[in-house]
């Protein structure tokens, strides 16, 4: 009964479709800058109220290096993808491998910057609303981070394993916006926390 | 071209055993059992939901009745409000998507089955988790239950301080839970609808239900995430001694009202542009005619879901916002009345000049248009502020959005069922039992709900277990009360239709309504493959077009 | 079955109510709700003729279109639209809805931004989970539950500015026959404003659901004459009476928990989370209006407040008997 409907149509000369992973990962980030939105939000509206406790003045030092690190790994990334679609697998476990770890320096940092807060200046996610605003939304980015750098690492060993190659550059490059996206989250973050906040 | 049974003599075939039968089902990733899977589980939470509104009614049957204590009372309107629109129509409404759009789209499958499984697991479970709150809910201290807090679980009435145990930690979880189901559900109709077409079907032939599933999808990812987020800060509130709503910190109550509706109002569009999807198939085909105005009805569907996005802040009239904020809000509400009533006279454009059979389905979307109509207009009544300053938190609302819900999305439910159980099931529903059930249901539905709204206007406020006599609520609450029990009677005699007929209803053959969408070119029930070739379109009814092939739509697009 | 006929059958009251007038929203007798009458009668009618042409075209659809044995083997003409129609029916409604903004903002600002004159009284309303604490700040009173009012001639206008706040949870102020309801909310202050143009009593209750009790957490509005409100108010601004008689019973009292929540001013009772006792006895219910002031009820109360008010927040004070009747008759005392 289809033959029947062809005989009626003509077929299309190109019918091509957008690739479902790239759709699907599109959805994701949307949902999700969705989710941050609110956070910021909360961020925003709360600055300036807190009854008690340290203000983001007194105890923020904004964390430049790391945030470098964390946005060339965008780059890194970038051209780890670049490099497998042109199949240059050697290139691309080196840049890969480097976005790893830039991403694993940048969570090293949230944590250094944590450790300090909580240590030297007795913020903690209850303190305040500070504390709990600042806490709740550099957490849940720093989260998304991790969620990505497991990922990433995942690919890595396959990659090493050999088994990546230009062929899989779809997929790959799937991860690389979800990776583009938790960079992004950061530059927002990082301007409403760090230099609107303040 | 035949789909019928071939008949090969002679061959003995062996019953599958049923733990076989179970195992796929339970295991299936195909978009067709699993719609069904969603469409059955809501019919289970629909009983559910509805004993826990028939349990509120005979308690509120008369002035100091004591059927149930207040805490119990509280719980059960709690618990009525999130079942039914958490577990009874979010789902019902994934299912007929899951089900329909690869189908209607000329796809085999949505385009990620195992996703897709997932995410129903994952409601699934959520449903069973808030349940299991009746049980569980009394945690270490040995105080709650299933949540009191209101299915809005307002702030400061959710915290710790107001809220002791854990039957307000059973509400968040399991909501956190199916949300992700249903943000996983939301990408998958998104990705399958603009990935997975037939050839020819561009966005612009697409069936009207894949166009709202679209935007409905698109709403689910922008709409529920809010939610999440006001859950995630709750949960670290209660458990972690955040402040985000704690008022004694210099926290905001409001807040939790701004983030709550901005996934509140927007969700019941969610659950409404479905039930628009489910008119515009069934309303053309009973009409004979195809849909008058498909491009506006397009449009008209997206402009709501965008403005849906601006109006969250008329569920919060009365919550002290300066008058700027609150004559911004009665304008895009009142603005969002203008694409829905255009859509009701493009439906009726429709009827206009056609043969209009009165089949099941057909009277259950008369009754629609006719209720959503009401629902429209007393939402536009309290779109005018200070007449909400009076009409708001009293039954008059409870009214209002129990006809868009009951009067409206279940009715346009009622018929989607008894349009595409055939195509489910290879079976017709009884015309006969269903034309009880549709009866039965109007008059126990106008019974109870038009009357409803009397009680609201003579000042009685909702969420009360027990009301004082001499305020002139006591009759008018018992005729509500009796409406109820008859739409029980109606709904008990839909399930019976359900179960009867598949095993003693008319074979139904492929196409027994004689319609002009993808799924009614495939068997009833499909095979699990869908289409045996993909087809190709060339119009936006392409089995019109291979049954007048004199007169085919391609030759007017 | 004596189950089921408890449940269907009104049992006797436990408090006996005065006949009021129903409370509907289209009886106003003060300017807030008279506005938003004239509001509603502009919509209802607009909205009134909406639902009768779109429901006739219905109608007429339905009767006239129909398929009859004569026409049912034939599809009628397949029409996909008509611009000049869904123009029509897209530029009729923006102009509906751009009258009904207009008729609605001017109320909003009629009545939210109305300012308060000269003459006007003042009252701060704190809700309480399942109570209404007032407080008049200028006359130094405090009571609860039962709000006393000037009747407000509009000539010279006297109306009532109520703050709003609340202690706890959200809860909402509703008599509507006074005005529309306004919410209290924790941690953001609300304002609202009555001038009933009649004396009499009005009834309302809380609007917006606060937890266990809140069903029975009900206003009672009472409007007096100018000269009535004046002695109240001398009333209200008294000491506590002392009666010897009731000596014992308010020994008691000054030696339980009971200070820790309730004030008789001037004793050392000075407890502010449940209702100011001082003037006890000049309201006429108990409990925010759960039952009549009358001895037996005030007893029970004070016994188990959960008989009349199952999960409210007062505990039983586990007195003997003895020390109950006596807490009781002190309590009666408090006129």
């Amino acid at each position: 009964m289809s033959a029947a409907a062809i005989s009626v149509v003509e077929i299309p000369k190109a019918w091509s479709l957008p690739y479902r992973g790239k759709v699907a990962m599109a959805c994701l980030i949307i949902a999700e800058s969705a989710i941050f939105t609110i956070f910021v939000v909360a961020y925003l509206f709360y600055l300036g109220k807190s009854l008690t406790g340290p203000t983001p003045r007194e105890v923020l030092e904004t964390p430049i290096f790391f945030t470098i690190c964390l946005l060339s790994s965008s780059i890194t990334v970038h051209f780890a993808g670049k490099s497998l679609e042109r199949n240059n697998r050697p290139a691309f476990l080196a840049l890969w491998s480097l976005t790893i770890i830039l991403g694993g320096l940048f969570l090293f940092g949230t944590g250094q910057e944590w450790y300090r807060l909580i240590y030297e200046h007795g913020l903690t996610i209850s303190t305040n609303l500070f504390g709990t605003t600042y806490y709740s939304l550099v957490g849940l980015h720093a989260f998304h981070v991790s969620a990505g750098l497991i990922m990433l690492t995942i690919v890595l060993i396959f990659g090493l394993a050999g088994r990546v190659d230009k062929d899989q550059f779809r997929r790959i490059d799937v991860l690389a916006l979800y990776w583009h996206f938790v960079d992004a989250v950061w530059v927002v973050v990082f301007t409403v926390v760090y230099i609107v906040g303040r | 071209m035949s789909s019928d049974a071939i008949t090969i003599q002679g061959l003995q075939v062996q019953e599958k055993p049923w733990v076989d039968t179970l195992h796929e089902w339970v295991t299936t990733v195909d978009h067709k059992r699993l719609g069904i899977l969603y469409i059955v589980y809501a019919l289970v939470f629909l009983l559910l939901g509805g004993i826990e509104a028939l349990i509120i009614r005979i308690q509120l049957m008369h002035s100091h009745n004591n059927f149930v204590s207040p805490q119990v009372f509280n719980r059960m309107f709690t618990m009525h409000g999130t079942t039914m629109i958490f577990f009874v129509v979010m789902p019902v409404l994934f299912g007929f998507a899951n089900y329909l759009v690869p189908l209607m789209i000329g796809a085999r499958d949505m385009a990620f089955p195992r996703l897709n499984a997932f995410s129903f697991w994952l409601s699934a479970f959520g449903g069973i988790l808030l349940y299991f709150s009746f049980l569980g809910g009394s945690g270490l201290y040995g105080a709650g239950n299933a949540p009191d807090v209101g299915w809005w679980a307002y702030a400061p009435l959710g915290a710790r301080a107001f809220s002791p145990g854990h039957s307000s930690d059973y509400w968040t979880l399991a909501l956190l839970v199916s949300g992700f189901g249903s943000i996983g559900t939301a990408i998958n109709i998104i990705a399958t609808i603009l990935c997975l077409r037939c050839p020819g079907m561009k966005l612009s032939r697409m069936p009207l239900l894949a166009w709202l599933n679209l935007v409905m999808a698109g709403m689910v990812l922008i709409t529920i995430t809010p939610l999440s987020a006001a859950q995630i800060m709750l949960l670290i509130d209660r458990y972690l001694g955040g402040h985000f709503f704690d008022t004694q910190a210099g926290g905001s109550a409001v807040l939790w009202m701004h983030f709550f509706w901005i996934f509140g109002h927007p969700e019941v569009y969610i659950l409404m542009i479905p039930a628009f999807a489910f008119l515009s198939e069934i309303i053309p085909v009973f009409s004979r005619k195809p849909i008058f105005g498909y491009p506006v009805m397009v449009a008209a569907t997206v402009s709501i879901g965008l403005v849906s996005t601006s109006v969250w802040a008329h569920h919060m009239f009365t919550v002290g916002m300066n008058s700027y904020a609150n004559s911004f809000f009665a304008i895009t509400t009142m603005a969002i009345g203008v694409p829905t009533g255009i859509k009701i006279f493009n439906w009726i454009g429709t009827m206009w000049g056609g043969r209009i059979q009165f089949k099941v389905p057909m009277l259950f979307c008369i009754g629609f248009l006719f209720q959503f109509l009401i629902a429209g207009l007393t939402g536009i009544m309290q779109a005018a502020v200070p007449f909400d300053w009076q009409l708001s938190l009293s039954y008059f609302v409870v009214a209002h959005f129990h006809y868009m819900i009951v009067g409206a999305i279940l009715f346009a439910l009622f018929g989607a069922f008894y349009y595409w159980y055939p195509k489910m099931t290879g079976r017709m529903l009884s015309e006969r039992l269903g034309k009880w059930h549709f009866w039965f249901f109007l008059i126990g539905f106008h019974l109870t709900f038009d009357v409803m709204h009397v009680p609201g206007l003579l000042g009685m406020p909702r969420r009360i277990y027990t009301y004082e006599p001499g305020r002139g609520w006591d009759t008018l609450n018992l005729i509500v009360s009796i409406g109820a029990f008859i739409q029980a009677i109606a709904v008990l005699v839909f399930v019976w239709n359900l179960i009867s007929s598949y095993f003693k209803g008319a074979k139904a053959g492929n196409d027994p309504w004689d319609a002009w969408t993808l799924e009614w070119s495939t068997s009833s029930p499909p095979p699990a493959y869908n289409f045996a070739t993909v087809p190709i379109v060339a119009s936006r009814r392409p089995l019109w077009d291979l049954k007048h092939p004199e007169d085919p739509d391609s030759q007017y697009e | 079955m004596f189950a089921l006929s408890s449940v269907l059958l009104p049992p006797r009251a436990l408090a006996e109510h005065t006949h009021a007038p129903l409370t509907s929203i289209f009886s106003p007798e003060s300017t807030p709700a008279k506005s938003i009458l004239d509001l509603s009668t502009f919509v209802l009618v607009i909205t009134g003729i909406i639902f009768v042409v779109v429901v006739t075209l219905l109608g007429y659809s339905i009767l006239k279109f129909r398929a009859t044995s004569v026409n049912a083997d034939r599809e009628p003409a397949q029409v996909y639209g008509s611009n000049q129609i869904e123009l029509a029916w897209t530029i009729i409604p923006v102009l509906i809805v751009v009258v009904l903004f207009l008729a609605t903002a001017r109320v909003i600002h009629a009545i939210q931004d109305a300012p308060e004159p000269a003459g006007a009284v003042e009252v701060t309303a704190i809700g309480h989970q399942y109570w209404w604490e007032f407080r008049y700040p200028k006359l130094g009173i405090v009571t609860a539950n039962e709000l006393h009012i000037p009747v407000s001639d509009p000539s010279n206008p006297t109306p009532t500015f109520l703050r709003l706040l609340s202690a706890d949870t959200d809860h909402s102020f509703w008599i509507p026959e006074l005005a529309g309801k306004t919410d209290l909310v924790p941690n953001h202050p609300n304002r609202m404003w009555i001038d009933p143009h009649r004396t009499g009593i009005f009834l309302g209750q809380c609007a917006q659901y606060c937890g266990t009790q809140h069903a029975k957490m009900l206003l009672r509005v009472s409007v007096d004459s100018p000269q009535d409100f004046a002695a109240w108010v001398r009333g209200q601004q008294q000491a506590a009476v002392q009666d010897s008689s009731a000596m014992a019973g308010r020994q008691i009292f000054e030696h339980t928990a009971c200070i820790n929540c309730h004030t008789v001013s001037p004793t050392p009772a000075d407890g502010r989370f449940g209702p100011d006792l001082t003037h006890l006895m000049s309201r006429t219910t108990i409990a925010a209006g759960a039952a009549e002031n009358t001895p037996e009820n005030l007893r029970l109360w004070i016994q188990n407040p959960d008989a009349i008010k199952p999960g409210s927040l007062m505990p039983a004070m586990k007195l003997s008997d003895a020390d109950l009747d006596a807490v009781a008759i002190y309590m009666e005392t408090l006129r």
